[in-house]
């Protein structure tokens, strides 16, 4: 299953992706052999990730705020506890906070320390996300990130950058789209994008190509 | 440890570079290393502060050429060895010479993998009242432990404001150590921009950290 992947090899040669693969499942086999873990449990992690997490459990919660304003103040005062109540979208830990873009401040996630990141609301966080330019880059000049997305604030609006350097998670409530005026939930979640809830992007805007 | 991960502010490393439709793995071997970190994380073989130390402790260049999970891979294997879970031996030979360990929380079977998929709590109860409140000016401590920490050096010596007080949380500088958890208050603190990178700096920003109580002084 999970070696189905397509193959992108990056900065890697070949040689030291095969030495890697032969040492992973080296590392495997002694967990299994020494009886610590099962590898069918293995498997079942894999697929959990695969499919139960993503930026539309994320989504559906901004969409949420933006129709329901009681909902949104909830989610603003305490976030795991206004997602927890939720049914369909739990399991988010008792450490998540919301914070707003407004037409005064743009916010921006990042862990500088490794690559903390929402993963119960996003999923699992991208490479760039990981690496080293987005995290020694968004704390000193978030602008010059935004650029590389191809985003721009104007200078007027305060950028708030939030380091994740504990265990508490941080989730950006992006500003609703203008001529959403009447739409669903389900209508609205449809706009919201990972990177506009990480604060590098912004929601996609009604009748633009997605 | 004033390492390489601590990258904060560093320069040099060039553009952010945003792959389109990023497929959640890029090899095979990638998802087995997440699943193994999180599996023997959950056997209890180690937690997450510690497994976080031991990514930090690769040596810098390895470190900064090596990719996500293959730091996860390199990290997982050294601490295993090192807490005496398996030998280098069994490593180089891909197979086990002697029985396993006791795990604190048992084989990781398909009964626990439901429990992987709910973030861990971090929260403790108080061992004392918090020292500071929304509002109040705080110092980063100048500290340099060689050690664990969660405090950025980007920050060390600034002046900032405490915004948000999460409770008290496990302290990852003990906990990365095994030496506890030694609960500390969390807060939010925020910082200026110019303050942080001088004159040059955006006017525009203010970048916060989560700081436990030990990396703050009243200002």
């Amino acid at each position: 299953m999970s070696h189905d992947h397509d193959h992108h090899h990056h900065d890697h040669d070949h040689s030291e992706l095969s030495e890697t693969e032969l040492r992973v499942r080296a590392l495997e086999t002694v967990l299994t052999e020494k009886g610590y873990v099962e590898p069918a449990a293995l498997d079942a992690i894999i697929q959990a990730y695969e499919t139960k997490i993503g930026p539309h459990n994320g989504a559906r919660v901004v969409a949420k705020a933006w129709t329901d304003a009681s909902f949104k103040k909830a989610l603003l005062e305490d976030g795991s506890k206004a997602i927890g109540t939720l049914g369909h979208v739990s399991r988010v830990g008792d450490h998540l906070v919301v914070v707003e873009n407004t037409p005064k401040r743009h916010n921006m996630v990042v862990c500088t320390l490794c690559s903390c990141y929402p993963w119960e609301m996003l999923g699992l966080p991208p490479v760039w996300y990981k690496a080293s330019p987005y995290r020694s880059r968004a704390v000193k000049d978030p602008r010059g990130v935004l650029a590389d997305f191809g985003v721009s604030v104007p200078n007027d609006i305060e950028i708030r950058v939030w380091d994740s350097t504990a265990e508490t998670r941080f989730l950006v409530l992006p500003m609703r789209p203008a001529g959403t005026e009447g739409w669903s939930e389900e209508q609205l979640a449809e706009l919201v994008t990972r990177d506009s809830m990480i604060g590098t992007g912004f929601p996609k805007t009604p009748g633009a190509p997605s | 440890m004033n390492g390489v991960h601590d990258m904060g502010g560093m320069d040099g490393f060039g553009k952010v570079e945003p792959e389109a439709n990023e497929p959640m793995f890029h090899e095979g071997w990638e998802s087995r290393v997440l699943a193994m970190v999180r599996a023997m994380g959950a056997a209890g073989a180690f937690n997450i502060d510690t497994s976080r130390f031991y990514r930090e402790t690769l040596p810098p260049d390895v470190y900064l050429s090596s990719s996500y999970y293959k730091k996860w891979f390199l990290g997982l294997e050294e601490m295993l060895i090192e807490k005496g879970y398996l030998t280098r031996e069994e490593v180089a030979a891909g197979h086990a010479m002697t029985p396993g360990k006791a795990l604190k929380h048992g084989k990781f079977d398909l009964a626990n993998v439901d429990r992987v998929m709910v973030r861990g709590k971090f929260a403790r109860p108080a061992p004392a009242p918090a020292k500071f409140k929304i509002g109040d000016r705080v110092r980063a401590k100048n500290i340099h432990p060689t050690t664990h920490t969660r405090l950025p050096r980007y920050v060390r010596g600034h002046v900032g404001v405490v915004e948000l007080n999460h409770g008290c949380q496990v302290f990852p500088d003990t906990a990365a150590m095994e030496r506890g958890e030694h609960p500390q208050w969390l807060y939010t603190v925020v910082f200026e921009g110019r303050d942080l990178w001088g004159e040059d700096g955006d006017p525009t920003l203010k970048v916060s950290i989560d700081a436990f109580e030990p990396y703050l002084d009243p200002a």
